[in-house]
């Protein structure tokens, strides 16, 4: 082995990750006083030459599809760089059936550059759901330990919404709502007539300039990176003001390999391949922060196996990698031929939905448990490669009867994606494999997954739900799925929702869960996980609000503790 | 050594579109190069929340636009299929997307250059499209003596309506390689059209650009 440069420097804390846990992380920390070094696996991201923001496809030679049409698998080319469901040299396996899918950004600001932005608070119930129905635990946290953390998320990072009172939905701070398209108030209509809860939806987009942004160009493109940064993304808003600290020490192609432990059963440092020059470096820290994305995070835990920790840090209760899920997810999506009649418009807006439907049906009795919400999407969006796939399979045929076809049919297909809660179940988590490791030596997670009939169930509600609104509102809906088989009722292969949490959770009891109620481990006091990794339930809501809160409250926890020399 | 970057391929895809040069417009004293280096100092860390306004967004976007309108469209040189498949690519993808009253064509649109450079990429698309070509070759000289484009016009008509559909290879399993050829062939085409400027404008797509606000939808159709 290369031999271990050691930097004689001492940070007061080692963030590993540099997505919306430890974006959040540092912020607070370095404003907070502390010194930080931040570790991230991929490179610096530079927006202005990075995001290919406004840009058309002609500008690319291919089109969006990316070399030899491979990027179409990775949500194509225009996409915020270095996502991907597979990297060259950095594997990892699943288990023969569980087809795990695991989508990593490696780069600065992580998949906060490119994802949803859907930022929704998780409701009170969602925190105690074990009690009420008998399924899993309750958080050791309740709705009002978080909610000031989510006001402050939410007035910092800025996202757009109403005051609804939908309890499946709590209200936030939020900037005003940009107005519904077409398509949204026609779904709206139907869903009106079907007694379906259906809300502007809540994105962390910026209407209104705040805190020196500017305020959104509605190009409809947040998934390819902002340039003005008018969308929430840690690269852009968390990370520069933790620079601006002079505290924060942010080292980019670092692939974290262990966390070091000393003779007194706390960690000293993180060892780690500096990618640039194959080199294993070390950088000593008086904490460490990890935020590396759940099963990122779990892996090096599990990794870091010492005489202290044999089993792997902060595992003593055998639960790393456990109770790992991701949000169940089924798409549909209909024609809507009243859409023709549309004369040409900007249908733009933000890169997300305006409208959408939260969890309408919590006060009856479902046939599955917890629930799930409805984002929207479709009509005249900018064309893409891929978009005329469906019709050239339903049409067939060549010459002037197709482009009339393509010309009359563009802008009226309207789709829906469900996204819903998935209970923890004991064949479902990641683990070390014994036989592999990456090009760095460092070995690679195994995943094991199954759906339950729990899930099934909600895809199959999804599947009703939306068919019954695309024919509500005149349209034929063009989905067809199956009841048997390993995915029926069009339930995604589980990862493939990149929700994916749960791997090292907090919990009142150390036999039981990784992390206390501050995501800070039961059997380390020097070490915090602030990921997705912490969260007891992954219910219908999007995870990255909570990470974010989750975050900002272990961070101010940890500076409380270190000023009392409790670290 | 290091990972796997889009970030470095893309660049490179976009030389010819964004390539530095300075390049200025004839009603402005800055240059691209400026602009990006006043984002520069915003997005790399070392200032904070520098963010450029919408219209500077816009000021590149058009820049973009210059540069691309004025670079010269050489000859294209296919990087995968012989002159003679190209000749036929070209022959097939006009004749999926042909040129109208409302626009032109897939040719002008790029799509012959656009499916050469991705078939030169990936194998699958080699077998497919390059397997393809041979097969309607092999497939007319069989029926006419003929390699497809020496065909007699409506020669090539018949084959195209058989090819075209999916229901004459449940009639007739000897077409199902042509018509599956011709599905991948018709998708790429497509994309190619559609992503080009001239499909875009067919389809009147109004977008991607900067707003100050966004309008909403301007007045639903009656239900009929």
């Amino acid at each position: 082995m290369a031999q271990v440069a050691r930097s004689p420097k001492t940070y007061d804390v080692c963030i590993i990750g540099s997505g919306a846990g430890g974006g959040m992380a540092a912020k607070i920390l370095t404003e907070g006083g502390l010194t930080v070094a931040m570790l991230e696996a991929g490179p610096q991201v530079y927006p202005e030459k990075d995001f290919k923001m406004l840009m058309w496809p002609y500008e690319l030679p291919h089109r969006g599809a990316g070399v030899g049409g491979r990027a179409s698998e990775n949500f194509g080319e225009f996409l915020a760089p270095n996502g991907a469901w597979n990297i060259s040299g950095e594997p990892y396996t699943s288990a023969p059936g569980a087809n795990f899918q695991w989508f990593r950004s490696r780069i600065v600001g992580g998949r906060t550059n490119h994802w949803g932005r859907i930022a929704l608070r998780f409701s009170p119930i969602d925190f105690k759901s074990g009690s009420r129905d008998g399924l899993g635990d309750d958080w050791p946290i309740s709705y009002e330990d978080l909610s000031p953390y989510y006001d402050k998320v939410e007035g910092y990072i800025g996202v757009f919404g109403t005051k609804e009172n939908v309890s499946s939905a709590p209200d936030g701070v939020f900037l005003p709502p940009p107005k519904p398209r077409c398509t949204e108030l026609l779904i709206k209509k139907a869903c009106d007539k079907l007694n379906i809860i259906c809300i502007p939806s809540r994105l962390a987009v910026l209407t209104r300039s705040i805190n020196d942004r500017a305020a959104c160009h509605y190009c409809g493109q947040c998934s390819r990176g902002c340039v003005t940064g008018s969308n929430f993304s840690s690269s852009q808003v968390l990370i520069p003001p933790a620079m601006e600290t002079g505290r924060l020490t942010l080292i980019t192609g670092a692939m974290a390999r262990e966390i070091m432990v000393g003779p007194d059963g706390k960690a000293t440092g993180v060892s780690y391949i500096d990618k640039a020059t194959s080199t294993e470096m070390r950088v000593n820290a008086r904490a460490i922060v990890v935020a590396a994305s759940a099963c990122e995070s779990a892996r090096l835990l599990l990794n870091s196996k010492s005489s202290s920790f044999p089993d792997g840090l902060a595992n003593s209760s055998g639960t790393v990698g456990r109770y790992l899920t991701d949000s169940v997810g089924s798409d549909g999506w209909g024609i809507i031929p009243q859409l023709e009649k549309m004369p040409p418009h900007n249908h733009d807006g933000t890169g997300g939905m305006h409208m959408y439907i939260p969890w309408w049906k919590f006060d009856r009795q479902n046939d599955f448990p917890r629930g799930y919400h409805i984002e929207m999407g479709g009509g005249r969006d900018l064309p893409g490669v891929g978009m005329f796939n469906h019709l050239c399979h339903n049409v067939e045929g060549y010459g002037a009867p197709l482009k009339q076809k393509a010309r009359q049919s563009y802008g009226t297909a309207v789709g829906f994606a469900g996204r819903g809660e998935m209970i923890p179940n004991p064949d479902t988590y990641c683990e070390i494999d014994p036989d592999t490791v990456d090009q760095w030596g460092i070995p690679v997670l195994r995943f094991h997954f199954r759906w339950s009939e729990y899930e099934l169930r909600q895809a199959r509600d999804m599947q009703d739900t939306f068919r019954s609104i695309i024919e509500t509102m005149g349209g034929e809906y063009q989905t067809k799925t199956r009841i048997e088989g390993q995915y029926p009722f069009g339930i995604l292969e589980g990862g493939k929702i990149i929700h994916e949490v749960g791997t090292a959770r907090m919990g009142a009891d150390p036999k039981t869960s990784v992390l206390n109620s501050y995501c800070q481990a039961h059997d380390v006091k020097n070490v915090f996980v602030t990921d997705g990794a912490p969260l007891v339930t992954n219910p219908d809501k999007n995870p990255t609000l909570t990470i974010m809160a989750l975050s900002w409250r272990a961070s101010e926890y940890l500076l409380a503790e270190a000023k009392k020399g409790n670290l | 050594m290091s990972e796997k970057s889009s970030g470095s391929s893309g660049d490179k895809l976009r030389s010819d579109s964004s390539r530095e040069s300075g390049s200025r417009l004839p009603s402005a004293g800055i240059s691209r190069r400026d602009i990006l280096r006043t984002l520069a100092i915003g997005a790399a860390g070392g200032s904070v929340l520098q963010v450029i306004p919408a219209e500077a967004a816009e000021y590149i976007h058009q820049l973009v636009r210059t540069e691309k309108g004025t670079a010269a469209s050489a000859k294209y040189t296919p990087k995968y299929f012989s002159a003679q498949q190209y000749a036929t690519l070209i022959f097939l993808c006009d004749a999926i997307i042909p040129k109208d009253d409302h626009s032109g064509g897939a040719v002008e649109g790029g799509a012959p250059e656009f499916i050469d450079l991705l078939t030169s990429e990936n194998e699958k698309f080699q077998l497919r499209l390059g397997g393809g070509l041979f097969w309607l070759d092999g497939f007319t000289s069989d029926r006419y003596g003929k390699v497809f484009l020496e065909c007699a016009p409506q020669q090539q008509k018949e084959v195209m309506d058989l090819i075209a559909y999916r229901k004459n290879a449940i009639k007739d399993p000897t077409l199902s390689q042509g018509v599956a050829f011709f599905a991948l062939l018709r998708n790429m085409t497509c994309d190619a059209f559609y992503t080009s400027k001239i499909g875009i404008a067919d389809l009147q797509y109004i977008g991607n650009t900067s707003l100050r606000e966004f309008p909403g939808c301007p007045a639903l159709p009656h239900e009929s």
